[in-house]
């Protein structure tokens, strides 16, 4: 079986930069939801929350009657040109699906870690979660930032701060093994 | 007899498409939980272990509280079948209409349908051509809503093969899946459409989905023995499990072609079906 996760909370400080890719974790405390939108409006008005030891949760849940119904993480790729700002104020861990580019990877080094969440899993999720403020309200749901409370979600971590990437390694695997199974 | 009262049939039908689509979107069908609950034992690398413990406690989670398995609650793909005493008319996809608009608001269900060029948002799920609706000769009046997500949607494809390569099917299917790799939430659904037309292909692929992942042929075992040698695992994290199963649908093709379609479907293959009571 898997050793027990390691247990996080909210400021991170440097214990994340002894986690490895492969860890599991369970992250506590706060996470801040960002897609695209919100990402171009920190930008531009600066960030709303204290970014040291901050984590950004790439998710656009569905909020009802303020609370959180489904909170699934989505493709964090799309943010992999719009992460620096956040990492270069201190934010010290990024959460969504899918892996993000080398870009974010040597951006993280010796800084911060990016945690995947289980792609489709927005149930699971909304079970771990309190809502407990927004800023940004007028993106609209999907895109403004959620102040959103964990207790013990569980992730995975699939880039370390020492520039392991879980995806990258997986994926460069993959396509050794379709050469190979061309006949290549 | 010929059953001929449009306020009774319209309202019935969008009665059983607003449940079809409630239960599609919070509860997998039996065979698509086998399919995950073998997968989940047989994985040995520890994170898809990890992985697919997230997968079972939201199946569980969702049916508990009654709210979606996912936030990409799809676009809406629904499938009548007609029984002799009902006639085919405009009030059969008004009806089905209803019935998504009525889910969208009361499940709810994010509204995810937009026009394709300026992608304004309907707000309701509904837009041109949007339910997508099959019809086919049956012997009950039912309804199936298939709501299928954007991730997995974005990377099918189709191909259209020499005759002389049938033996390269396989191949096409594989690298179909390597080139997804983690996008479309993997552990994935395949289902691949063989034959027909450039069209045809592709519905039958989807249509592929719907038939019981429990029970494949040895064809089929083996395009999944393929994929799963790629290694990328559930979420693109690495494992022994990208593809749950493989789903094949051929037609009658022209001597001269071999479309091949592949439709990639995330682990939650969600679909329901429901009588229409008249």
């Amino acid at each position: 079986m898997n050793p027990k996760p390691v247990q996080l909370r909210t400021p991170l400080g440097d214990e994340i930069l002894a986690l490895h890719a492969g860890d599991h974790v369970e992250l506590s405390g706060t996470v801040y939801t960002a897609r695209d939108e919100a990402h171009l409006r920190m930008q531009q008005e600066g960030i709303p929350f204290e970014p040291r030891g901050a984590a950004i949760y790439h998710c656009g849940p569905v909020i009802q009657d303020k609370r959180v119904i489904a909170a699934g993480p989505t493709t964090s790729a799309r943010m992999n040109e719009l992460s620096d700002f956040l990492i270069g104020r201190g934010v010290r861990a990024l959460i969504g699906k899918g892996g993000m580019g080398s870009r974010v990877r040597d951006q993280l080094k010796d800084r911060g870690i990016y945690l995947a969440f289980t792609g489709g899993c927005a149930a699971l999720a909304s079970s771990h979660m309190t809502l407990t403020g927004v800023f940004f309200e007028d993106l609209g749901m999907a895109e403004a930032v959620w102040v959103i409370g964990l207790d013990r979600l569980p992730l995975v971590v699939g880039i370390d701060s020492h520039e392991n990437d879980l995806f990258d390694t997986v994926s460069r695997h993959a396509q050794e093994a379709f050469r190979r199974y061309r006949g290549l | 007899m010929q059953i001929s009262d449009p306020a009774r049939i319209r309202s019935a039908l969008a009665d059983a498409t607003f449940r079809a689509y409630r239960e599609a979107v919070i509860r997998l069908p039996p065979d698509v939980l086998r399919v995950i609950g073998q997968a989940a034992a047989a994985e040995t690398n520890p994170v898809a272990r990890g992985e697919f413990a997230n997968i079972l406690k939201n199946i569980a989670q969702a049916e508990k509280l009654g709210v979606p398995i996912c936030q990409d609650t799809g676009v809406p793909v629904v499938y009548l079948t007609l029984p002799p005493e009902i006639s085919l008319t405009r009030e059969l996809y008004d009806a089905v209409a209803d019935g998504v608009r009525k889910a969208t608001r009361e499940v709810p269900l994010r509204p995810n349908v937009v026009d394709p060029i300026t992608r304004h948002n309907s707000g309701d799920n509904i837009g041109a051509g949007m339910p997508a609706i099959h019809i086919k000769p049956g012997e009950r009046f039912t309804v199936t809503v298939f709501p299928k997500g954007a991730g997995a949607e974005n990377v099918s494809r189709i191909g259209m093969l020499l005759p002389s390569q049938a033996d390269q099917i396989e191949r096409f299917v594989v690298e179909t899946v390597c080139l997804a790799g983690s996008r479309p939430c993997p552990p994935v659904v395949i289902g691949v459409g063989i034959g027909g037309t450039f069209d045809g292909a592709a519905a039958l692929a989807k249509e592929a989905l719907l038939q019981p992942l429990d029970r494949m042929t040895e064809y089929e075992r083996g395009i999944m023995g393929a994929a799963n040698r790629l290694g990328i695992g559930p979420m693109g994290l690495g494992g022994d499990i990208t593809v749950l199963a493989v789903k094949v649908k051929t037609a009658g093709c022209h001597t001269a072609s071999l479309p091949v379609a592949v439709n990639i479907q995330c682990w939650a293959n969600r679909h329901a079906m429901a009588w229409v009571k008249l």
